[in-house]
């Protein structure tokens, strides 16, 4: 076990250095942009020189560039992320307003791939050549060749127009109280049955559309990743041992594990980012539909705080990735 | 001979692989009979079935082969009658085997201990403790250094020999009546392979237990067998003692395989080998399957199959040139 502790030691240590890489690039990025932001956060053309000179020394923009940088990071240690021109609201205040929509919608998202991927991919791999492997590699396909918006507009058309099962986007009614700001949880937290299963239809839609291309790509993932544990020698051994298939599966399914969870961790770091086109078909008010509008008025604090965001939850992702690859497999520990 | 009280018994046994170039009759009409107690030797070339033939005795033939005729009588039961539940209940518990590459044969995410309990456990009504018990008792019976700490140690901390060692203490952790190793000693250095042939021999000797040792190399059937079996191309050509098999081969195979092997006090000779390759699985030569290598290959030879014929001391041939 001291060798688990030393690992995660070790890999949160490197956890370090790549957040500073995405500090910078983001920080660079935003000194390439065109433009003259102290004019634009001054108010435009019609901005006195006076007032630029003012916004220039109250943003450091008349310091050399490490030093701007230093108060990019310090800024951001203490969640300042800027004021958006088009809110004049401070962007971090906008986005905690908008991510627990999108945490939400990729939970439910994540857990759609993890429960329908790799049991399709087990069954597929279990029963190679049958008619439910081919009846899987049939729907996987078609999820991964199959443009989100297009998917999103005909499950809209047949749950909504065509059955009416289901509403045709918008998130559900809040709960009295917000505990998580998860509103399916907190529904629950509150006992109201109502709301909750209100949420759930609200999120089904936007959820599958988002998950579709990820149960797919796990479902082919886990079924490679069966067939070669399958093969391997130490398969042969645990029935000679006279295991129970039961119990035979168990070590099989934690063996092929690594790729899956690999797949599941950049998954749902995709899942995050790659929310924009769904939240945009099923007026989801998450992140997505904010980057959105940050990009089509400019608004650049906006966008790179959506940009340094994603990022973070994309590094912390691979962090827990890796912890998970330790804890599966005692080999990576070393 | 023991004569008699045989625990395993082979008949007409046939096994063939349906592959997409044609169907591999890897083992065909094979027949066998091992006794309590003894340690048997299945020689034969790679490829030539041995291996298929005692997985075929566990029922794990690797798809796409398949067992397609004969009997397989273990104890007295027919174990190609028994429903899967049941067959699962004999292995690892009264048929037990041990494998070629002791680096691939035990899962990697599991620590050996885990591996040796959760066999018990999955034959034995015992608590969790009493499981670790044992296993730590096999450890040492296994003469693993250490054996305490070695139980919570990963397969990657153990060297070859010791996982060996390990996939032993498995196989035996519920007394089989049958260990069946598969050239278990292949895979090791040459020093270790000298500990684990004398631990199996030890083990024999401690438990009683009947072994079937699969191999190519002589000097282990020599080193270890009570009785050996020549097989070639799916078939046994030759079972005899092995003093008798050593001092008076009969089949035309055996005599080449003998000449095969270096010796140390004939020092100027050259080492002889069987003249031909082992023949195509798929359309097998017609009568004796020898007999395109065979320097004594007789007209009949050619188009009838040659029938087992007992020599007399339990010493069977099957070749024309007896009959």
């Amino acid at each position: 076990m001291a060798e688990l502790k030393y690992y995660i030691i070790r890999r949160i240590l490197t956890f370090l250095p790549t957040l500073i890489g995405l500090t910078l690039i983001t920080f660079v990025v935003s000194m390439l942009v065109p433009g003259n932001p102290a004019r634009l956060w001054a108010g435009g053309i019609k901005a006195s020189p006076e007032v630029i000179e003012a916004v220039k020394k109250r943003y450091h923009l008349d310091e050399p560039l490490y030093m701007q940088y230093y108060y990019y990071l310090r800024n951001l240690l203490r969640g300042d992320l800027g004021v958006s021109p088009l809110t004049h609201r401070p962007v971090i205040t906008d986005i905690m307003s908008y991510f627990p929509a999108t945490v939400e919608l990729a939970i439910f998202a994540e857990l759609l791939v993890i429960l329908m991927g790799i049991p399709l991919g087990i069954i597929s791999a279990l029963k190679r050549d049958s008619v439910i492997d081919h009846a899987v590699r049939v729907f996987s396909l078609i999820g991964v060749s199959v443009p989100v918006f297009w998917l999103g507009l005909m499950l809209q058309w047949l749950f909504y127009y065509y059955l009416g099962w289901l509403p045709a986007g918008g998130r559900g009614p809040a709960p009295p109280r917000i505990y998580t700001k998860l509103y399916v949880l907190d529904s629950l937290l509150c006992g109201r049955w109502d709301l909750f299963w209100s949420n759930v239809a609200h999120i089904i839609l936007p959820a599958f559309t988002l998950a579709y291309i990820g149960v797919g790509m796990v479902a082919r993932v886990t079924r490679s990743s069966v067939l070669d544990v399958l093969s391997s020698d130490f398969v042969i051994f645990l029935n000679v041992k006279g295991l129970s298939r039961l119990s035979v599966l168990r070590h099989v399914i934690k063996n092929a594990l690594v790729p899956i969870v690999t797949i599941l961790g950049l998954e749902f770091g995709g899942l995050l980012g790659g929310a924009v086109i769904t939240e945009t078909i099923f007026f989801w008010p998450g992140i997505g539909r904010y980057a959105v509008q940050g990009i089509n008025s400019l608004d650049f604090p906006a966008i790179m705080g959506v940009t340094v965001l994603i990022g973070l939850i994309y590094i912390i992702v691979n962090l827990a990735v890796d912890l998970l690859y330790a804890v599966i497999d005692p080999r990576v520990r070393l | 001979m023991r004569g008699g009280d045989e625990i395993l018994r082979i008949e007409g046994l046939c096994v063939y692989f349906y592959t997409y170039a044609g169907v591999v009759r890897a083992v065909e009409d094979l027949n066998l009979t091992i006794y309590r107690g003894e340690t048997f030797a299945l020689v034969g070339e790679t490829g030539c079935g041995k291996s298929v033939t005692m997985r075929a005795v566990l029922r794990l033939v690797p798809p796409p082969g398949r067992i397609v005729k004969g009997r397989i009588i273990f104890d007295g039961v027919d174990l190609l009658k028994l429903p899967e539940k049941e067959m699962r209940k004999i292995r690892g518990s009264k048929i037990s085997m041990v494998f070629q590459d002791p680096n691939t044969a035990l899962d990697p995410l599991y620590t050996a201990g885990y591996q040796t309990t959760e066999t018990i456990l999955a034959h034995r009504k015992v608590s969790k403790k009493s499981a670790w018990q044992r296993a730590l008792e096999l450890f040492k019976v296994v003469e693993i250094p250490e054996p305490k700490r070695r139980l919570r140690a990963y397969p990657h901390e153990l060297s070859g020999g010791m996982k060996q060692r390990v996939v032993t203490s498995i196989a035996l952790s519920l007394n089989p009546k049958l260990l069946i190793a598969d050239e278990p000693t292949t895979a090791l250095d040459v020093t270790i392979q000298a500990q684990i042939l004398e631990l199996l021999r030890d083990l024999q000797r401690k438990y009683g237990v009947t072994l079937v040792m699969i191999t190519h190399n002589m000097g282990v059937v020599a080193d270890m067998a009570d009785r050996v079996a020549v097989m070639y191309a799916g078939s046994v050509v030759e079972v005899a003692d092995v003093y008798e098999l050593f001092g008076n081969p009969l089949h035309p195979y055996t005599k080449g395989l003998l000449r095969a092997i270096p010796s140390l006090t004939s020092r100027n000779e050259r080492l002889q080998s069987i003249p031909g390759t082992v023949p195509n699985m798929i359309r097998p030569p017609p009568g004796c399957k020898f007999h395109p290598r065979c320097e004594y290959a007789m007209d009949v030879c050619k188009r009838e199959r040659p029938r087992m014929i007992d020599m007399g001391k339990g010493h069977l041939v099957a070749c024309h040139l007896y009959s």
